[in-house]
């Protein structure tokens, strides 16, 4: 693998985004250790991960973007395109199946009027089946972003999602 | 390290510590299935198709993962382990298309021949197979999703071997696939490596799919036709309307001195040899001045005619001869000696692409200096001054990427591009391009203010490098080769290589196709034993080299020049009008720029239609052998035979044919009645004749071995198939004085090739021009 210095260029991301990396990259023996957090962060930054993100950290750490696709295509938590702004992941693991997660991701579905991996028309949000999120003891559990909602039940999600409606517009 | 000893299925081995169990049990005839693991490349364990049982290990363990270890009693063969890969076929076949009949891998794939073993044709699965389109990449490469097993082969050769990377597994589980860097195409050196790899029909090669069946060809192993580095190549062959055509190239037996490495000009850039243009029949320059066929008695009596009244009217030094870099060694040393001994005349040169003569000369008295390009992959140290081995010497490359990798070797880059091998050099000082030569004085101690602290720190630690290996390009000539050898000789156990850039520059330097240089780097002055050898009309006087018989023809004083394979009008950027008043006599394959001023165009056959000897830029001699055939074309070596004899010579004195050597043509009584000689046919079979035509190259091999000392070599060995290394000189040679040898101009032209030409004749390759154009275009596109 190539051990060229990267190249000072523009970056894409904001000055403390960018300096973060600058310290990442340094921090493991090798540098594409890094690769994983940068793209999380840069997804949390951005949305979702970007090609022109892909080919700044690729750039970044002195790989090539094939390499940055290949790890980025294999994690389900990374995305390339966008999401709502309220990124609804319904846990339907087995906890959370003998606890009604199922039933709860239907709901979600017809609430919505989305189904897996869609985006409302508006934008505010976009709904995913995931797997176990680790919040067995509470289950069924809903992440929100990177908020948890646990011991729900159809009501209760209502109640949520109401709730983040509310505070699109703000 | 030390040696370990195990037991596999009750057989006690032994293998040194370290070694890997798959290789311990291959080495020992003890067969383990894989499709992922590929000595040489990093190890994968995805296929789990070597899985073994090892006592006292619970679970069964892969065998390309673990290494050997003391007391170890291993089982390859039991119920449990046939059934475990049994199962892993089947995993494999769940979405694998049963499409072998069509399939170009179909007769030469891992996975049928393990299906076959293992008997997975019946599976568990019977879920629809998901099908996908075939997708081309390049102008080389086919993707066939379903086919691909995942095994990783083609993302290590990319990435690891080639240095290119152009290759990625994306997704995940039942979704993996192999996924090209451009998106949907590869931005690669297409090289065709991953094609070659690829143990099913995954990948394959635009010039080869749904061509034939394997089995349908017959193979010849013979020499790349292209660069410097000589690799052999195994070309699949089917019979054509009018001969053998090549159908495939590739090294998959892994022999030779390239292992089962080819770039793109050895895989692919056969294919001139088809090309509509190809010349199949002589022609003459008629009374309206046009180019027009006539029969090759009419070609040959006309121009061996003209010759001998030129030669017998204006003398042997109106006369001059241009050879080629891609004629064999004995049509090379045959050529000069036609000119010495037959047209009388010194004026003997060819496209000089390299010094070899300030070589041979800085080499003089020195023993096995002289690196092998095997060599590259084993020294632990290596200075690589000037060149672009990537692009010129892909095989170079490789043996340094693998050298680099497997060995951990040192590469010192001093160049004035930033060439890709800085990628993996221990340090690399980039200098400016006139530089090289002061830099060569620098490195031998003289101080100089142009080179930095980063030269010096080179200098030092080169210094403490006791088994340097110089290889420089032709950046580097004359006065400043001889210093680089004089520091190199001045390190303990040195040895040095020199980069030309054809299949045969270096054997046509060392045949002679000098006007100052006999075979052997022998100075016309000092001719020795040549001076009876080429008889009375050799003339004792150095002659004209290339340019200057080119500028002595501008003037009108050239009466003749006789040209072979090569192409100096285009090369030198000759005016046509300069040759109007010179008979022309051009072998070639195309009406090149030089054929079309001719008077009389011989239609030849290229290296792969012929056999004889080349001579790698490394000094490894191999054994080229007739592949394909082509009606209507013959081979340099018959023409110049053929000439010499329309010119009245004695072709006995010429060639050394007949003598001594008897065939059996068979017996007419006895149980062996009706049978030839068996030895006879083993010879024809291989088109080397026993010597009794005067076309046969092994009979001009024995007078080349006779009077080039260095060219000392088991033959035994050579025609088996290996390549054999000799040196520029030999010890007796160091005798002789060559001497002003620094005012003498070096004449070197280089042909400044990339991956993707290969001189004149690469113009002719489809497949490569195909390659070049699409390259060329998205350079452009990418810089609007």
């Amino acid at each position: 693998m190539t051990t060229e210095a990267p190249m000072k260029a523009p970056t894409i991301f904001s000055s403390e985004l960018a300096a973060r990396f600058d310290k990442l990259v340094a921090l493991y023996p090798a540098r594409r250790s890094a690769l994983i957090p940068m793209l999380l962060y840069a997804q949390d930054e951005q949305g979702y991960v970007t090609d022109a993100a892909i080919e700044e950290i690729a750039r970044r750490i002195g790989i090539t973007p094939l390499d940055v696709r290949n790890v980025l295509s294999y994690y389900s938590l990374l995305r390339t395109k966008p999401v709502g702004k309220y990124h609804v992941q319904v846990c339907t693991n087995i906890s959370c199946m003998l606890r009604g997660g199922q039933e709860l991701f239907e709901h979600c579905k017809e609430h919505l009027g989305i189904g897996h991996k869609e985006t409302t028309p508006d934008g505010v949000f976009s709904l995913e089946e995931v797997e176990c999120i680790g919040a067995c003891s509470w289950a069924p559990a809903v992440q929100v972003n990177y908020d948890f909602h646990d011991n729900l039940t159809a009501d209760a999600m209502d109640a949520v999602l109401d709730q983040y409606r509310k505070q699109a517009g703000k | 390290m030390a040696d370990v000893t195990l037991t596999v299925d009750g057989k006690k081995i032994t293998a040194p510590a370290g070694t890997l169990l798959i290789d311990a049990c291959r080495k020992a005839g003890i067969e383990i299935p894989a499709f992922c693991y590929y000595p040489g490349l990093s190890l994968q364990a995805a296929c789990r198709m070597c899985v073994v049982r090892i006592e006292k290990i619970p679970k069964l363990q892969t065998a390309c993962t673990t290494p050997v270890a003391e007391g170890m009693i291993v089982a390859t063969d039991t119920d449990e382990i046939k059934q475990s890969r049994k199962a892993m076929l089947q995993l494999v076949l769940a979405n694998h298309p049963l499409d072998c009949p069509v399939c170009d891998a179909g007769g030469e794939c891992e996975l049928q021949d393990m299906t076959f073993k293992y008997g997975a044709a019946d599976s568990n699965f019977v879920d629809v197979k998901n099908h996908r389109e075939e997708q081309q990449w390049s102008p080389v490469v086919y993707f066939d999703r379903p086919r691909c097993i995942l095994c990783y082969r083609c993302v290590r050769v990319c990435g690891e071997g080639m240095d290119v990377w152009a290759l990625g597994v994306q997704n995940r589980g039942v979704s993996s696939v192999i996924a090209p860097n451009g998106g949907d195409h590869l931005d690669c050196e297409e090289c065709g490596m991953c094609i070659d790899i690829c143990p099913v029909g995954a990948l394959t090669s635009d010039t080869y799919r749904y061509k034939t069946r394997p089995w349908e060809m017959t193979h010849v192993s013979t020499i790349c036709t292209h660069c410097g580095d000589g690799c052999k190549t195994t070309l699949g062959l089917r019979s054509s309307s009018d001969g053998m055509e090549i159908i495939r190239g590739d090294n998959r037996d892994k022999s030779g001195i390239n292992g089962d490495f080819l770039c793109v000009k050895g895989r692919y850039a056969f294919d001139f040899a088809n090309h509509k243009d190809r010349l199949t029949q002589p022609l003459l320059r008629n009374a309206e001045g046009k180019l027009v066929p006539a029969s090759w008695e009419e070609a040959l009596t006309f121009a061996g005619q003209r010759l001998h009244e030129i030669r017998d009217t204006r003398g042997g030094e109106q006369i001059g001869v241009i050879g080629s870099n891609r004629a064999t060694n004995e049509e090379s040393y045959l050529l000069q000696k036609f000119a010495r001994s037959v047209l009388g005349t010194n004026n003997i040169d060819h496209h000089r692409t390299a010094d070899y003569v300030s070589f041979a000369k800085a080499l003089a008295g020195q023993e096995q200096r002289a690196a092998s390009l095997r060599e590259a992959e084993t020294a632990p140290a290596i200075l690589l001054i000037g060149g672009d081995p990537t692009e010129q010497h892909p095989m170079l490359a490789w043996n340094l990427r693998t050298n680099v990798r497997h060995n951990r070797a040192r590469i010192y880059v001093v160049n004035h591009q930033e060439i890709k091998l800085r990628r993996q050099a221990t340090s690399f000082l980039k200098i400016s391009a006139e530089n090289y030569s002061a830099f060569t004085r620098f490195l031998a101690g003289e101080e100089n203010s142009i080179f930095g602290a980063e030269a010096t720190a080179l200098r030092e630690t080169l210094a403490t490098e006791p088994n340097l290996l110089v290889i420089f390009g032709s950046e580097l000539r004359g006065a400043a080769i001889e210093a680089l050898v004089r520091y190199g000789l001045s390190l303990p156990d040195t040895k040095f290589a020199c980069l030309g850039d054809y299949v045969n520059s270096r054997g046509a330097a060392d045949m002679g196709l000098y006007p100052d240089m006999l075979p052997g780097y022998v100075p016309v002055q000092q001719p020795g034993a040549f001076a009876t050898e080429y008889g009375e009309r050799f003339p004792a006087a150095p002659g004209l080299d290339l340019p200057s018989m080119l500028d002595v023809a501008a003037r009108g004083n050239l009466a003749a020049l006789y040209v072979v394979g090569s192409n100096p009008v285009h090369r030198y950027g000759v005016a046509a009008a300069s040759l109007k008043n010179t008979f022309l006599i051009v072998q070639d394959m195309f009406l090149t720029e030089t054929a079309l001023l001719a008077d009389v165009v011989l239609p030849i056959a290229n290296l792969y239609e012929k056999a004889g000897t080349v001579t790698n830029t490394y000094g490894d001699l191999q054994l080229v052998r007739k592949a394909a055939d082509r009606a209507g074309v013959r081979t340099d070596l018959e023409l110049i035979v053929r000439l010499a004899d329309t010119m009245g010579a004695d072709v006995h004195a010429l060639v050394p044919f007949g003598q001594g050597t008897r065939a059996d043509m068979g017996q007419s009584r006895g149980a062996q009645s009706g049978e030839a000689d068996r030895h006879a046919v083993w010879l024809a079979a291989q088109n080397l004749e026993p010597k009794l035509s005067p076309f046969d190259p092994s009979a001009l091999l024995d007078e080349i071995q006779r009077l080039i000392p260095s060219y000392s070599f088991s033959r035994l060995e050579l025609f088996a198939g290996n390549d054999q290394h000799v040196q520029a000189t030999s010890k007796n040679n160091a005798l002789v004085q060559i001497s002003n040898l620094s005012q003498r101009p070096d004449g070197v032209l280089p042909s400044m090739d990339t991956l993707f030409t290969s001189g004149t004749m690469g113009r002719y390759s489809s497949k490569l021009t195909e390659v070049h154009d699409s390259r060329n275009k998205e350079i452009l596109v990418a810089a609007n």
